[in-house]
């Protein structure tokens, strides 16, 4: 079988109506955050999220939590049945389709789909329940019956399609902390496919809740350490020393373009490129040549040059080496555009994991409205190896229009995820 | 405990495993499931909690005794009387 070249396949605003894919509702909680309009105007305001945190075995160290309202969807005891990452996702899948403006009600909930980026799952309730048994001697007999629904990987949309009657598909997408990527580009696939017609697509974390995420950063050298938690996470600075870990989750709504028309739904942009691509060097270094790739891929199934994006959002953790070799990868693809601007959305948040993709794509979002260009903070001296033009560092920057986002989203094991959006 | 005890411990596990559930008007000769919200996974943790709290060991072929706050209380009774109540 011969593949298509990818650029030979039609961009976006050459397709049907019934093959575009529109964002159509946005729900979230980041840890500066609660809702859409909230979390934009602390990226605008420069408000961080991350905080002092403790956590068994491993002690105090920083993160960013989020502080939503739990109750708002959920009873206590699907709280107390469920995990964290599935209350996230309940609560920002409630948002998204509060936002969205569905007629909820007399929504078909078989034609809804949900699709989940997680980077791990189950580690939290692992952890618990081994901590639990050691109170006991260890004996199993006290290991907890819910340990096996909680730690299922489709656990998180699973408890949003239970908590919202759906019953569409629900799985969650397994793609490291390129995963909130990942989700939206399995919804847009599959409302293509007419797999569903709604589909609740993005990403969760509950990694805060694990010490171990923290103690392997930490052994790894790639965990953040500050005196100041608002400091912490400083991609491009030279202080950078690693990563804040954070909680949070992002759902979009997404609907095919002739649906959305149909019902007379605000659109807040269209997804008209992605693409995913694997490094296959090694199991935690990022690959410069494969990331631009990527984005390669990407801006050719879109129908677009790199010098027509206005805004692109960085994946930068914070870390020495992947910042720089991010940062490569991009000097590469967009040299010589001067309309491009880059921001980082994790020197407010830290690493929301498996939201952070969609996190940090929702941040920007609504710079197709104000024309804005939320900052990268906590850059006090920016490290030459980061240096690129455009870069949008501490201050938020009037950009006039905005027609196209992208937004990078990359993980373990070289997995690579990019996404555009374009003004609708 | 004396059975009044052994119907407080009840009670305290029923309030954290169906949080949202009002037990000041639970019928004792009644089922729990006429009354309450709770499903197989729940009653599993009523036998759950009776182990880590107690010690207390219910075999499956003795769930149907815990049907009801009387039935519980009367199975439960040889098993935790010699128990002394915190």
């Amino acid at each position: 079988m011969i593949a298509p070249d990818p650029s030979s396949l039609p961009s976006s605003h050459q397709l049907p109506d019934q093959q575009r894919v529109v964002i159509t509702g946005v729900g979230l909680t980041a840890p500066n955050g609660n809702d859409w309009a909230s979390y934009r105007a602390a990226l605008l305001e420069g408000r961080s999220g991350v905080q002092p945190y403790e956590i068994r075995y491993f002690g105090k160290t920083l993160a960013g939590i989020c502080d939503y309202d739990t109750r708002k969807y959920q009873t206590r005891k699907e709280i107390r049945r469920g995990t964290r990452a599935g209350s996230v996702g309940v609560y920002a899948a409630g948002e998204a389709v509060g936002h969205s403006g569905l007629d909820w009600d007399n929504v078909d909930r078989s034609r809804v789909g949900i699709y989940i980026g997680v980077t791990e799952h189950g580690n939290v309730e692992t952890e618990n329940e081994i901590h639990e048994i050691k109170g006991y001697d260890y004996n199993t007999d006290y290991w907890s019956h819910h340990h096996n629904p909680r730690t299922v990987a489709n656990n998180p949309a699973g408890e949003i399609a239970l908590n919202m009657g759906i019953t569409g598909p629900h799985y969650t997408i397994g793609a490291a902390c390129a995963a909130g990527n990942a989700g939206l580009i399995q919804g847009a696939q599959m409302l293509r496919l007419d797999e569903c017609d709604v589909a609740l697509a993005g990403g969760t974390s509950e990694s805060i809740h694990t010490f171990g995420i923290f103690a392997s950063f930490n052994s790894q050298g790639a965990l953040a350490v500050h005196d100041n938690p608002a400091e912490a996470s400083r991609p491009f600075d030279t202080e950078r020393n690693g990563i804040v870990v954070a909680e949070g989750g992002c759902v979009y709504v997404l609907e095919r373009l002739s649906d959305a028309k149909a019902r007379g739904a605000e659109i807040y942009g269209e997804l008209v490129g992605y693409a995913i691509n694997t490094d296959a060097t090694d199991f935690v270094l990022p690959n410069p040549e494969r990331q631009a790739q990527c984005v390669r891929l990407a801006l050719r199934r879109a129908g677009l040059e790199a010098g027509q994006m206005d805004i692109v959002s960085t994946h930068a953790t914070g870390t020495t080496s992947g910042d720089a070799q991010e940062c490569q990868a991009l000097r590469e693809v967009f040299a010589g555009c001067k309309r491009v601007h880059f921001n980082n959305t994790k020197s407010y948040i830290g690493h929301a994991m498996g939201a952070a993709g969609a996190l940090e794509l929702a941040g920007n979002l609504p710079a197709f409205k104000d024309g804005v260009c939320h900052p990268t903070i906590n850059v006090d001296n920016l490290d030459p190896d980061c240096a690129l033009d455009g870069l949008v560092l501490n201050e938020p920057q009037e950009l006039g229009g905005v027609e196209y986002i992208l937004n990078n989203s990359f993980g373990m094991l070289g997995i690579n995820s990019v996404v555009i959006i374009r003004r609708y | 405990m004396t059975n009044d005890e052994i119907r407080e411990e009840i009670i305290d596990i029923l309030e954290d495993i169906a949080p949202d559930e009002d037990l000041g008007d639970l019928d004792d000769e009644k089922s729990f499931r006429d009354q309450l919200e709770l499903d197989s996974m729940d009653f599993l943790d009523i036998v759950m909690e009776l182990r880590k709290r107690h010690r207390v060991q219910v075999p499956e072929e003795d769930y149907p005794q815990l049907a009801s706050m009387a039935s519980t209380v009367a199975y439960l009774e040889p098993k935790m009387r010699d128990i002394v109540k915190n």
